[in-house]
């Protein structure tokens, strides 16, 4: 087990002049979940692949402990990957494909039997370790590919969007069992996947990606209490963070026809007529009469226990959608008019221009 | 041709097919007037009619006359398995089936091998597309141009003429005798086969290249990853990946060479040794007047060929079943 570090690690593919990863910067402590995530294109799966080696690494280092795999070949690298459509040996049964990296490795025939074995009983595999891949179903060959990385007993496991292919049930059960082996072995791990869910509930920590640039690392709640820009208050949580340009008053910020009280402290030290703030759909209070941002309700989205209002409203005359958490049982109905205001303790606020964060001040929920 | 004459014949052709299409109208009508009981039985019998009395000339006709012949003798009196006894046991025929055997081992196995080799090497390199038509090209030669092609290359002129032959040349170059080598036994089986494989390689690099592109890269990326070397990977995963498509060159390659005829008849016809069952099969029918022998030698390459066929074709139903 090692820890992982990108230090300044950059890709340009050939042919392009922006980099798929830019300076990456990046410690992933021994033991430690680290989930990468971001939307596509962001570089995600690149900078995974840089870490196994797979992709070239044209700038910058990468290190496994503390040894420096920038120009090791994959093979080198003591470090097991999961891809996202499993890449099984089609021609190997379970056990044959679980313990074909040992074989190449040259250990004995009878400690391979016990190492397959023991992880094919950690995954519920032992039924089918004499099938072939094309007779397993899509959620056991997920665990296949699972247990080819544990047999290894490597440095580092190297995830790349391993539940994108499973049905949305299984991948919910999935999650909890990755992540409860990943603590129980205590292997370092990288996760890299596009859903944010996933990211939140699997991770020790995350890290943020967009465009090849990372935006920000730090554990699920700090990227969901303070997100450093626009992009991460916008790209974690779901529904999705409120996010629009509202002028700065006396005492406040315009909210429609109210003023919503903000401390001096939320807006930093700017001097700005106008900021972006972003309001939480939990952070929100619904009102069908008084002051407030007039908000026309589209739809109500049943969940059960909650629902989310979905709405929109005008602010200088530009249409802004707005996402609410109302009561599952008693909420206003499609077509209603309400009028909101936030929470002023849970207001996030960003500059319009630079979309970065006013204040370090974290923002929890309630 | 005058314009008169033109107009005439395209009238008549026009008038040809006009009265073709009449017919084959008439009777498609008429299979569909047929009283409702019959009608499945004449509109089957209709469709099929053509192909079965095709069939039935092309193949069916025939391949029971050449069995009958391959018993008989040259007088048309049945003989028994004279004919047989003569391929295996006379010295010139035992000659002709070992040459075959000669042929269908070496030309599969090298062709595949050295196909196999360039399409791995030149896979994803730069200009790889130009490779591979340099290599496929000799595929769109017919067997008699490159029959052709190769004796001038084989060619021999006593050692005080110049040489047209590039083969001959290289031996003076290196200070030797021309060689007559079409006439050198057994060399010259072998300067036959190398014809033939530089057909077939091209057919087997083309196949077996596409074969390896269809692999997922995942699995290649998920090999290196397990720790593997080049040749281990090569080994476990390449390999079995491409395994069916290996069969159907290997099989498609053997039964094209079991049948070869082309090259020996333009290169050598088949003297000095070097004849196969399919040339032998010709000379004996059509030049010795032993149309039994060559009918014997016909049934013998059609049992040599039909079991290839058979797995062959089991292989690709057993793949179709995996996938």
């Amino acid at each position: 087990m090692a820890s992982v570090t990108f230090d300044k690690a950059t890709r340009l593919y050939p042919g392009s002049t922006r980099p798929a990863v830019d300076a990456l910067d990046l410690d992933v402590a021994d033991g430690e979940f680290l989930v990468l995530v971001g939307p596509s294109g962001c570089g995600k799966s690149t900078s995974l692949r840089m870490l196994a080696g797979l992709e070239e690494i044209n700038d910058g280092r990468v290190l496994i402990g503390d040894r420096d795999v920038t120009d090791v070949p994959p093979k080198d690298r003591d470090i097991a990957m999961v891809f996202q459509n499993y890449a099984l040996y089609p021609h190997m049964t379970v056990a044959e494909n679980m313990g074909f990296a040992l074989k190449i490795a040259g250990v004995s025939k009878d400690e391979r039997a016990t190492r397959v074995l023991e992880a094919a009983r950690l995954l519920d595999l032992e039924p089918y370790l004499g099938r072939k891949p094309k007779a397993l179903s899509g959620g056991q060959r997920q665990r296949v590919a699972m247990g080819r990385a544990i047999v290894r007993q490597p440095q580092v496991f190297l995830m790349d969007e391993p539940l994108s292919n499973l049905d949305a049930k299984l991948r919910v059960q999935t999650r909890t069992q990755i992540a409860s082996l990943q603590r129980r072995l205590g292997v370092t791990t990288v996760y890299v996947t596009h859903d944010q869910t996933e990211a939140l509930t699997m991770g020790d920590r995350i890290a943020v990606l967009k465009d090849g640039v990372l935006q920000q690392v730090g554990t699920p709640r700090d990227l969901y209490a303070a997100p450093v820009n626009v992009f991460v208050a916008g790209f974690i949580g779901s529904p999705a963070m409120n996010l629009f340009d509202v002028d700065v008053v006396d005492g406040g910020l315009k909210f429609g026809t109210a003023v919503a009280k903000v401390d001096r402290e939320t807006l930093g030290a700017t001097k700005a007529k106008k900021v972006t703030i972003g309001v939480r759909p939990e952070d929100v209070k619904v009102a069908t009469s008084g002051a407030g941002l007039p908000v026309n309700v589209d739809v109500v989205e049943e969940l059960g226990a909650d629902g989310y209002l979905y709405g929109h409203s005008e602010i200088d005359g530009k249409r802004v959608d707005i996402v609410v958490r109302v009561d599952g049982r008693n909420h206003p109905s499609a077509g209603d008019k309400v009028f909101i205001t936030p929470e002023p303790d849970h207001i996030h606020a960003f500059d319009t221009e630079t979309g970065l964060r006013l204040t370090k001040k974290a923002i929890e929920a309630k | 041709m005058r314009t008169v004459d033109l107009i005439e014949k395209i009238v008549q052709v026009g008038l040809g097919l006009a009265v073709f299409a009449a017919v084959i109208g008439l009777i498609l009508f008429l299979a569909d007037k047929a009283p409702k009981k019959a009608k499945d039985v004449v509109q089957l019998v209709v469709f099929l009619a053509p192909a079965i009395i095709l069939l039935a000339i092309g193949l069916i006709y025939p391949a029971i006359r050449t069995s009958i012949l391959a018993f008989s003798n040259k007088a048309g009196d049945l003989i028994g398995l004279d004919n047989f006894a003569w391929i295996f046991t006379q010295p010139d025929a035992v000659r002709v089936v070992i040459n075959t055997l000669i042929w269908v081992v070496c030309v599969p196995l090298i062709s595949t091998i050295v196909g196999l080799s360039y399409a791995i090497f030149i896979d994803r390199s730069r200009g790889e597309k130009f490779f591979k038509a340099l290599v496929f090209m000799p595929m769109a030669i017919s067997f008699v141009g490159a029959g052709i092609i190769w004796r001038f290359l084989y060619d021999y002129r006593p050692a005080e003429r110049e040489q047209i032959g590039l083969l001959n040349q290289i031996v003076i170059w290196l200070g030797g005798e021309p060689v007559k080598w079409l006439q050198t036994e057994p060399i010259n089986t072998f300067l036959l086969i190398i014809v033939m494989i530089w057909i077939q390689t091209g057919f087997a690099m083309v196949v077996l290249s596409a074969s390896i592109k269809g692999i997922p890269t995942e699995q290649v990326e998920a090999a290196q990853l397990d720790g593997t070397n080049a040749w281990q990977r090569f080994v476990n995963v390449t390999l079995p990946g491409i395994r069916s498509s290996i069969v159907v060159v290997v099989t498609t390659i053997s039964i094209a060479t079991l049948k070869v005829f082309d090259i020996v008849r333009t290169m050598t016809a088949g003297n000095f040794d070097t004849s196969v069952i399919a040339n032998e099969m010709y000379t004996q029918a059509f030049r010795a007047n032993e149309p039994g022998r060559g009918a014997a030698l016909a049934l013998v390459l059609f049992v040599l060929v039909l079991p290839i066929v058979i797995y062959n074709v089991r292989v690709l139903r057993k793949q179709k079943e995996i996938r």
